[in-house]
């Protein structure tokens, strides 16, 4: 009966953060002790950090900053609020938080999901190199910024500069877009834009609860980071 | 790096809580300033009054001072010794007599803030420390601002500490760094805007008080710092009825609300709250960037 695991409880009202830290990087997720629970975060910066294993840990409460940096493989759920560099560098896993995001919430993730069921602040998805992100609710200004692969879905709206500098990230925006950053541009929604925006909110939850012919899509325009040999007097 | 902290409460049952709440929440930020810290706080004051919040060195015969003060008719001034700070209370009538009397003969002394219910204190050390040298704990008002310092742009001194006194029962805090404050500084002071440091958040009040003078709100001079002031900065301000943030529009410094019935609270990180009275269900939010906010009790 391994598939019914066994809680495991860190209360950090009374339990030093390094020491669930420490705990979470032994973890190998092979032993029944898959599933975790974290009691009074209170606002800990890097609470759940670099865990590399398939465990599920559950936070109760706000986080500070960079909750659940460098995830690999894990499932961690904040039932709160999460502060600047939320998730920050994933490589794989599921990261999900209840509340809203400061800043730079996904910033350079190379891979996993990240659900954001209210708000996320700026640069949402900074330098993103791989991972998907949900946001609920709206991002603020340069989300996306530079943001190489991956995508970035934003039910609500976007603030100033979005996808400023972008490289091959995907965004799809349901609601508006208060500006474009450089070379950021509005593009088609094709049928496999659709299938793929479709694909990336049913890994989110979102199956049928959401029409993907309500959202727009942006890319980047390729001019800025393309090397032309008409500008080569200018490097 | 800095922390600031501001409470501001609704419900008049916990203004006794008041001084240690804030106590609580400036000593959280100690690993965001831990060169100086200071605070103001909104207590009890009389209309025809006026509070001057005086520093000095440690050990500074306060009383002299005040007897020096006293008038026939007015009697000695009130008077409470906190440290190195000192709370001088005088009819509001001889704000202006007193000033020109305490610059003249008492260059020792500086005024740090005046109003009818503010009280400024600063200086350098540990949060801890200073909120205990200055009893902080036990003080009761209606709201209150404090800042714990990581000096960057000038030297490590209780001048360079915040608040810094932007108008009567008007403060300001800042956490940041200014990239025109000389430039500034000398433009404000060409304007008759008196400025005692290289501090860079100082020219920000600086600032604010000739916008003031000028005759804008304070509203009105905090949307004029987003283009005049260049730089990183999450403001701070006291006022007599509450306090107002502003974030730069890049929003380079954090900045996190709480407000529940009882009070709003502003952290620069959701861990100086987390002492607070109910903040498990507090609405938690961050005020936007480049968007001026004030939250104030009907006069």
């Amino acid at each position: 009966m391994n598939a019914i695991s066994p809680d495991i409880t860190f209360d950090l009202a009374d339990t030093a953060l390094r020491e669930l830290n420490a705990a979470l990087h032994a973890a190998t997720g092979e032993s029944n002790a898959r599933r975790w629970r974290v009691l009074n975060p209170n606002g800990r910066h890097a609470v759940a950090v670099g865990i590399n294993a398939p465990l599920t840990v559950e936070i109760e409460g706000h986080v500070g900053y960079y909750c659940a940096g460098m995830n690999a493989e894990a499932s961690v759920i904040i039932h709160g609020n999460a502060g600047v560099g939320l998730a920050e560098n994933m490589m794989s896993g599921f990261v999900h938080v209840r509340g809203d995001a400061s800043q730079a919430a996904g910033a350079t993730g190379h891979g996993g999901l990240l659900v954001i069921d209210g708000n996320a602040s700026a640069r949402c998805g900074i330098s993103m190199k791989g991972i998907d992100i949900v946001v609920k609710g709206s991002v603020g200004h340069m989300s996306a910024f530079m943001g190489q692969s991956g995508s970035l879905v934003v039910l609500g709206d976007a603030g100033e500069a979005l996808g400023d500098s972008l490289y091959e990230a995907k965004l799809f925006v349901r609601g508006s877009v208060k500006s474009l950053g450089a070379d950021c541009i509005e593009k088609e929604m094709r049928d496999e834009h659709k299938v793929l925006l479709a694909e990336k909110l049913k890994a989110a939850g979102l199956e049928g609860t959401v029409d993907v012919a309500a959202f727009k899509r942006y890319g980047s325009a390729r001019q800025l980071y393309n090397f032309h040999v008409d500008n080569a007097s200018a490097y | 790096m800095c922390g600031i902290v501001g409470l501001f409460l609704k419900d008049p049952k916990l203004e006794g809580e008041l001084g240690a709440m804030l106590a609580s929440m400036l000593c959280v930020m100690t690993d965001r300033g831990p060169d100086s810290a200071g605070f103001a706080v909104y207590g009890s004051g009389a209309k025809d009054k006026v509070k001057l919040s005086l520093r000095a060195t440690a050990s500074y015969d306060f009383e002299a001072l005040a007897a020096g003060l006293s008038l026939p008719a007015a009697g000695l001034p009130g008077l409470v010794v906190r440290g190195t700070h000192a709370i001088v209370e005088i009819p509001a009538a001889r704000e202006t007599a007193v000033r020109a009397f305490l610059v003249e003969r008492h260059p020792e002394v500086a005024i740090v803030g005046t109003g009818e219910r503010m009280e400024i204190f600063k200086e350098v050390g540990l949060p801890a420390s200073v909120a205990e040298t200055f009893g902080l704990p036990s003080m009761r008002g209606t709201h209150g601002i404090g800042h714990t310092r990581m000096a960057t742009e000038s030297a490590v001194t209780t001048a360079g500490a915040h608040p810094f006194s932007t108008g009567a029962d008007q403060c300001l805090v800042h956490n940041g760094s200014l990239s025109n404050h000389n430039a500034l500084r000398r433009a404000l002071k060409r304007e008759g805007i008196t400025i005692e440091t290289d501090n860079d958040s100082e020219v920000a009040a600086g600032y604010l008080t000739w916008r003031m003078k000028q005759g804008a709100s304070l509203g009105e001079a905090l949307d004029a710092g987003l283009k005049d002031l260049d730089g990183f900065f999450t403001f701070v301000v006291g006022t007599e009825n509450g306090f107002g943030v502003l974030r730069d529009p890049i929003a380079c410094k954090p900045a996190v609300m709480a407000e529940t019935d009882q009070y709003v609270a502003f952290g620069s990180e959701y861990r100086a709250l987390v002492d607070l009275p109910g903040i498990a269900k507090a609405r938690v939010f961050e005020p936007e960037p480049a968007t001026v906010y004030f939250w104030e009790r009907a006069q």
